[in-house]
């Protein structure tokens, strides 16, 4: 590298809270992005990824937040001494960013026209007709369609990926020489997120701009980065060219996060198993009420007409885009929406029951949910979270009794049974999915409905959620019914498919047909976007 | 592992549930933390004891009295003035005859201030409204006593403190039952309320749709009628008293905790945590108590304190005017409209102004205390 680098971060710490209570959040970091060059920062949650990045454009909560040590130079002048005026210069300038989640990074008060155009007038002085001449220019740039027809939407009335979409092309708007990326992917579908990517990619290249990528998805970093930095507890530990990094990592923790993937292979799939959960013919229909009289003119058909068999000791994936119907079809199932069609659960019809009448049947069909943080109520304690369905179904037992039960289960899911008392703000996101899990295996269920269990966690906990998953359904000869748009996850662990759009199936059958064979082109797109990042031709899914 | 995990399995250690929630500790703190606040909390109990047990402490009868070897409770117990020797069907301890009588018969206790709320002093030194009594010297303050400054009733415990209003009635005694209503009023009111309308609000946030529709309506015409013309139209069929007050004032104030309540509850009623509880068949009203009501609680604890100062001031308003609490009871609000009519009295608007102050502000604090310590922000810092 002969030419100076644009952006060199030299010895950085960042530090929170102030007077005695100190931690370091970023401990002495070293890092540079020459021209044109993609660096990826890649670490788990806490390994204060998004810290760093973020004190680049001095965006951390001052005076909370203070810096120990270190320089920040950008084309050779430190960002960290400047004022706040000479910062303004440089940010949105000539260092954009663009966050995780579209939906709350734009204004939802003004229309997409509005918020490009104030970017255009405020940094660079445009009058009204350049302005909007550019933005339709940069609209077309970032490929959203009709970008005529799409000025005057307002953000809620674009998808994640098309507001995303916007966001990009807000950062563009000044011509910047580095965008800072953070973590700009995470919130959306894997066939989204493989679009946005290579959008990324080519505008990079068409502009020569340098970009800091901040990701916890190793799989994005090889498509995407020229150089790797692997944080973790604030450290950079590794460093070097993408290839080399895969190809043979130095440090345990690089090793750790590369082999951190859902492996292992589901049990056999046995036909012959008796059926746990049918469903035949399931509709969820939401009306459109129009006009005075509220008359129902149009349905939303979020599930149309599904048929689903979930066995004893085996797992049917789902898998769909958001907005697919998959929640909703499980939902169904669990009978916690209403829906038409026939749901037989252990030889009795249940979709006619009453909530009082599905009571005692509510202890052998439990449910786990998306998010580990919101679905443990936070002023309650992991002990009474969980035996909370066992004063429901064993109304009978003492308290000492319910208490042996609770120490067993988290025994089972691998916590320690002294910290029961704790509340769930005291751990982290896969000790918090395990209390979830616990929650529902108290009951002893035949069948459980999980909902993208693992999507909310990082790489390495999700592949321990899944083993765990696994030894637990062997153990108790459960029934699954797996929700999730992470095909990486299905394939590790069930045994039949259905892939869902728009309400209907695509294409069902066996776990390895679907993954070795699959027969549509949607799920063909499916796969190459969750395993190869690849984008498929325009219109088979969505944008 | 298998071992280690089997000797566990056998063993769970029982571990004892703390008694305030690490949450619930670190409020009290917060609480304590506001030093302002934690002192008020400290003064208003300490006053608000004090005044429940009024009788004890300003009262026209003695507490406890020995009368021809026989033990006495007049505070307790009506005897009527046979038993004396007399035949009136009330005794009056504050006639010397019965005094002279119960004196040369055994002894008496008698509370601090000799004076109940109701009790007209005959011996005032001038025309009501008089004086405090240490404004006085000793001749003038006894002027009307038969032996003047060397009668027997010429002592500390006949002193009017704080003066007397325009009936010859101790302000003191008066300040301190009046205190005691107007606390008393407050709290229930308060209480009954709070019950109603979380009750209201729970019912309308958790259901949601038809209920919460019609629920809203109906509140928005309720909160429409005008209260004061409600009560003064009440006030002339009915004979004013505490619970037909307090009826009434309940039947409008619930309404202002509604809206907090059913916002929690609209918000946190699909919550995933929420949504969980439902997968498990916990009931309804289990959900509702168990993890909705925890988070509503934090908005509505925060808005009591605000309630029960706005219930007294309401009280003494409409004591005030004159649509409040019958005639000839302690009222903080007969006492303020005194004072407007005789301002050449200053005492008793002194004396007004300085209680339902101090009782307004000391409220208020620990209202600000208590709002601190619910502070989320404060309380994960």
């Amino acid at each position: 590298m002969s030419e100076a680098p644009l952006l060199s971060v030299q010895d950085l710490s960042v530090a929170f809270g102030q007077g005695g209570g100190q931690s370091m959040a970023v401990d002495h970091i070293s890092f540079d992005i020459a021209k044109g060059e993609t660096v990826a920062l890649v670490g788990e949650s806490g390994s204060g990824k998004s810290v760093s990045a973020l004190s680049v454009l001095k965006l951390l909560p001052y005076p909370s937040a203070s810096h120990p040590s270190g320089k920040i130079l950008f084309r050779g002048a430190d960002l960290l001494a400047m004022s706040e005026k000479q910062l303004r210069q440089v940010r949105g300038n000539k260092i954009t960013m663009i966050f995780q989640e579209p939906m709350t990074s734009l204004n939802p008060l003004h229309t997409i026209e509005h918020q490009i155009v104030e970017i255009l007038k405020l940094h660079q002085g445009m009058a009204d007709r350049p302005a909007k001449a550019r933005t339709l220019e940069l609209l077309n740039e970032v490929g959203i369609r009709d970008p005529q027809k799409r000025l005057d939407a307002y953000p809620h009335q674009l998808s994640g990926g098309q507001r995303q979409r916007v966001m990009i092309a807000m950062a563009l708007a000044n011509e910047p020489e580095l965008l800072i990326a953070d973590e700009p992917t995470t919130a959306l579908d894997v066939t989204v997120q493989a679009q946005i990517l290579e959008l990324l990619a080519g505008l990079k290249s068409r502009k020569g701009m340098s970009m800091l990528f901040i990701t916890h998805d190793l799989g994005i970093v090889r498509k995407i980065a020229d150089r790797v930095c692997v944080m973790t507890k604030g450290k950079i530990v590794e460093t070097g060219p993408t290839k080399e990094i895969f190809a043979n990592p130095q440090h345990a923790y690089t090793r750790h996060l590369l082999a951190a993937e859902p492996k292992g292979k589901p049990p056999a799939a046995n036909a012959a198993a008796k059926p746990v959960m049918t469903g035949k013919d399931i509709k969820v229909w939401f009306p459109i009420k129009q006009g005075f009289f509220r008359r129902t003119v149009d349905n939303v058909k979020a599930v149309d007409g599904i048929d689903v068999t979930v066995r004893v000791g085996q797992t049917l994936g789902v898998v769909g885009e958001s907005g697919s119907g998959k929640t909703t079809l499980g939902l169904a199932l669990a009978r916690m929406i209403s829906s038409t069609g026939t749901i037989q659960f252990n030889g009795h019809d249940i979709n006619q029951l009453s909530f009082n009448a599905m009571r005692p049947l509510r202890r052998e069909l439990q449910i786990v949910f998306q998010d580990p943080f919101g679905s443990l109520s936070p002023r309650m304690s992991i002990a009474e979270i969980i035996e909370e369905g066992l004063k429901i179904h064993e109304p009978k037992l003492s308290p000492d009794q319910r208490d042996d039960k609770v120490a067993a289960v988290l025994n089972e899911v691998g916590l320690d049974p002294a910290t029961r008392n704790r509340y769930p703000h005291e751990f982290s996101g896969g000790q918090r999915q395990r209390v979830a899990i616990a929650r529902a295996m108290v009951l002893n269920p035949r069948f459980v409905m999980l909902d993208e269990p693992t999507s909310a966690l990082d790489m390495s906990v999700q592949a321990q959620v899944v083993d765990l998953l696994r030894s637990l359904q062997a153990k108790h000869d459960l029934a699954y019914l797996f929700i999730s748009h992470d095909l990486k996850v299905i394939r590790a662990l069930a045994n039949d498919v259905i892939v869902m759009r728009n309400g209907k199936i695509v294409e069902a059958g066996p776990s390895e047909q679907i993954f070795g064979n699959p027969q549509t082109d949607y799920t063909r797109a499916l796969i190459s976007a969750a395993f190869k990042i690849e984008t498929a031709p325009v219109g088979i899914v969505s944008q | 592992m298998s071992e280690a995990s089997a000797t566990a399995e056998t063993a769970p250690a029982r571990i004892k549930r703390p008694f305030l929630s690490p949450l619930n500790k670190r409020r009290l703190q917060n609480f304590k933390a506001n030093r302002r606040g934690y002192w008020s909390l400290w003064i208003f109990l300490v006053l608000f004891v004090l005044s429940l047990f009024a009788e004890f402490i300003a009262n026209d009868k003695p507490i406890i009295a020995s009368y021809k070897g026989e033990i006495l409770f007049p505070v307790l117990v009506a005897y009527p003035e046979e038993k004396f020797g007399g035949f009136y069907a009330v005794t009056d301890y504050r006639d010397p005859v019965i005094q002279d009588e119960i004196n040369a018969n055994g002894w008496m206790i008698w509370p601090p201030v000799r004076y109940s709320y109701q009790t007209v002093n005959n011996a005032i030194p001038e025309a009501a409204p008089a004086r405090p009594s240490w404004e006085y010297d000793a001749k003038t303050r006894c002027n009307q006593y038969p032996q003047g400054a060397a009668d027997p009733a010429c002592i500390v415990g006949n002193w009017n403190w704080l003066g007397t209003d325009d009936q010859a009635r101790d302000v003191l005694a008066r300040v301190i039952y009046g205190f005691r209503i107007s606390v008393l009023f407050g709290l229930i009111l308060t209480a009954g309320s709070a019950l109603i309308g979380v009750a209201a609000g729970a019912v309308q946030g958790y259901f949601g749709g038809w209920t919460d529709l019609l629920f809203q309506r109906f509140i928005e015409i309720w909160s429409a009628i005008p209260v004061l013309y409600l009560l003064l139209i009440v006030a002339a069929i009915l004979p004013p008293g505490f619970f037909i007050l307090l009826g009434l004032m309940l039947l409008f104030s619930w309404v202002a905790l509604v809206g907090v309540v059913r916002a929690e509850f609209l918000r946190a009623r699909n919550f995933e945590y929420v949504n969980a509880a439902r997968a498990l068949g916990v009931p309804n009203l289990t959900i509702m108590f168990r993890h909705l009501l925890p988070n509503a609680m934090v908005a509505t604890l925060t808005f009591l304190p605000f309630l029960l100062s706005g219930s007294i001031s309401t009280l003494t308003s409409l004591d005030y005017l004159g649509f409040g609490l019958p005639p000839g009871s302690a009222s903080l609000g007969e006492l303020l409209k005194q004072a407007q009519r005789n301002l050449n009295a200053p005492w008793l608007g002194i004396s007004g102004f300085v209680v339902i102050s101090l009782m307004l502000s000391l409220l208020v604090f620990v209202g600000e205390a208590t709002r601190d310590a619910f502070d989320p922000r404060k309380t994960f810092r």
